[in-house]
């Protein structure tokens, strides 16, 4: 099933402020990797998925698999605003006790078809699942979120060679390409590019969109599958910290927690953005 | 038991077209037959052991029961990660078949000797660990492992005990079998070295020293009850195995005996000492290098019954 489509620029506002939140009080880190991502959940639970929340497990449905689990938070927000599970359980992310892990779990957590956290697996169980729904004969597009730090693991290349292999064409990589990894940039660490002409070269259909523009990711990501027998990578070119001007493309935030004035000056810029 | 596991998988996936065989790029003319006769269950994931787990993840939470299959350390240790996040945390019905194990291939050097996989597998959590000693285990292992839930590491090798099957016998996971009855001692083998424990038996049963010889086939969920009788019942325990002491068999039965407060009147563990063997050879030629044939096991009995300690092989070189 889909719901009627939401407005994904007020939810996207609403997974920051979440994010924020979150990672706040449970004094954890990746709140930029989160803020990053923020427009492509949104567009992805708030407009293009079908996925029905009252059915978490309806096989016809299009899987998520968040493969920078790092970004969880955001991950858990998107769900939550989607009617997964109640809005009040994002309070205990972080915390003794709690199963919202900094890294997605799917454990009691519906809605989460991957647990990860360990950068460079997502690809290949989202490649397995969508071998599986083809030969099915299931619509079901298969969506793993990616970071550009990620794609230094082998393992992403291994997937990436069998998915055009075995053309699978409702498998779509999402990078979440902000240019900047864990302790530099990317560019500074291992050079991606020429990014897109290495997608290509190993049998993918390239589409480049400003990762923070929703009519291009609505358009990148409703539209699959573009091209018969091709899987898809979506290149969103994004801003680390997208949101919070303090935060934004830089190095510090990938780690570090909001906190005290830091905390409330992001949350008044977010929750100006949102109004 | 490589090609006993192939039948038996290949029979049971002609009736039941959740069973997928996903191969690392290995397994020359052993596979064609599945292959041909099943292509929509067979997929070479190519040399990329990491992506076939995780692929097998997927197919796996799609409801298929995937088998992937490498030899020695390639489809365990090369990709331990996948297996353990992405299978067990997720219960996912992934099972991985090493063929190879211990010194089967051992003439292809360290990279090739698997001789550390079992300790290494049986400390995830959610993995059931199946180490068969004989074809007629490595053939119901296969079918008991796609009716068992979740996930799963088969550990074959080259050297087989033959047939140990009785007519009418079940296989059951976690319960070993007691191959030789007898109570001067217990030895406890898992893989294809039970045979070597069956020899050793044969020989001391003609000095009338009646050896029971337990198959241990299962190395999690360890059967703490076939221990807990060997050291109750019998004049003690002698583990065996083609594997590092650090950690394999010899080390589940002690961890249990201590865990459960039983004194076996004696007990022993042959095995690998830590260390690579840059030496190379057949299985057979390493078993003996390194104290690991049937004059070595009647050696280990003769020493524990007569109260010395057991020399627990040689370390490696």
């Amino acid at each position: 099933m889909t719901a009627a489509p939401m407005d994904t620029r007020a939810l996207a506002a609403r997974i920051r402020l979440h994010a924020v939140r979150m990672t706040s009080a449970g004094g954890s880190s990746h709140v930029a990797s989160a803020l990053s991502m923020a427009d492509i959940l949104a567009v992805l639970y708030g407009h293009v998925l079908r996925v029905d929340p009252a059915q978490p497990r309806w096989p016809d449905r299009d899987r998520v698999i968040l493969s920078k689990g790092h970004a969880g938070a955001g991950m858990y927000a998107a769900l939550a605003e989607r009617g997964f599970f109640p809005l009040e359980k994002l309070k205990t992310h972080y915390q003794d006790g709690s199963d919202l892990s900094g890294h997605v779990s799917h454990k009691g957590i519906p809605g989460v078809e991957l647990s990860t956290g360990s950068l460079g697996h997502g690809l290949s169980v989202a490649a397995g699942m969508a071998l599986a729904c083809k030969a099915d004969g299931r619509p079901s597009r298969v969506y793993t979120i990616l970071s550009d730090g990620e794609c230094d693991e082998g393992s992403i290349w291994e997937a990436v060679m069998f998915a055009s292999h075995h053309k699978l064409d409702r498998l779509v990589a999402v990078v979440d390409y902000n240019k900047i990894q864990s302790l530099d940039l990317v560019a500074n660490t291992l050079a991606l590019e020429p990014f897109a002409d290495k997608w290509r070269a190993f049998g993918w259909h390239v589409i480049e969109v400003d990762g923070h523009d929703h009519a291009q990711l609505t358009a990148a990501l409703g539209g699959v599958p573009v091209h018969a027998g091709k899987p898809t990578v979506v290149l969103c070119h994004t801003t680390k910290g997208k949101g919070v001007s303090f935060m934004e493309n830089t190095v510090l935030w990938h780690y570090r927690t909001a906190r005290g004035a830091e905390f409330d000056a992001a949350i008044a810029e977010l929750e100006g953005a949102a109004r | 038991m490589r090609d006993v596991f192939v039948q038996r998988l290949q029979a049971i996936a002609e009736q039941d077209a959740r069973v997928t065989l996903i191969t690392g790029d290995l397994g020359f003319g052993v596979l064609d037959k599945f292959a041909k006769a099943l292509p929509a269950q067979y997929l070479n994931a190519g040399v990329a052991e990491q992506n076939m787990t995780g692929l097998a993840t997927g197919l796996a939470l799609e409801g298929r029961v995937v088998f992937t299959y490498s030899i020695a350390n390639f489809p365990t240790l090369r990709c331990l990660e996948q297996i353990r996040n992405d299978a067990c945390y997720h219960n996912a019905a992934v099972k991985v078949v090493a063929i190879g194990g211990g010194f089967s291939y051992g003439a292809l050097g360290i990279s090739h000797h698997a001789t550390e996989d079992i300790a290494i597998l049986r400390a995830l959590p959610d993995i059931t660990v199946l180490v068969p000693g004989c074809d007629w285990e490595a053939e119901q292992a296969t079918a008991a492992l796609v009716a068992a839930p979740g996930t799963a590491y088969l550990r074959l090798d080259k050297s087989s005990a033959g047939n140990t099957g009785r007519p009418g016998e079940t296989f059951t996971i976690g319960a070993w079998r007691r191959v030789r009855e007898g109570d001067v001692l217990t030895v406890i083998a898992s893989g294809g070295i039970l045979g070597v424990a069956l020899q050793a038996a044969d020989l001391l049963a003609q000095e009338g020293i009646a050896l029971r010889v337990v198959s241990a086939h299962t190395i999690k969920p360890l059967d703490t009850a076939s221990i807990g009788e060997a050291a109750r019942d019998t004049g003690g325990i002698l583990t065996l195995e083609e594997h590092t002491l650090d950690g394999g068999l010899g080390s589940a039965v002690a961890e249990a005996c201590l865990d459960y407060g039983w004194q076996p009147k004696r007990f022993g563990r042959l095995g690998l000492v830590a260390g690579f063997s840059s030496i190379v050879g057949s299985q057979e030629y390493l078993r003996s290098r390194y104290g690991l044939d049937t004059p070595a096991v009647v050696q280990g009995v003769r020493d524990l019954l007569a109260g010395r300690r057991v020399r627990a092989g040689v370390a490696a070189s």
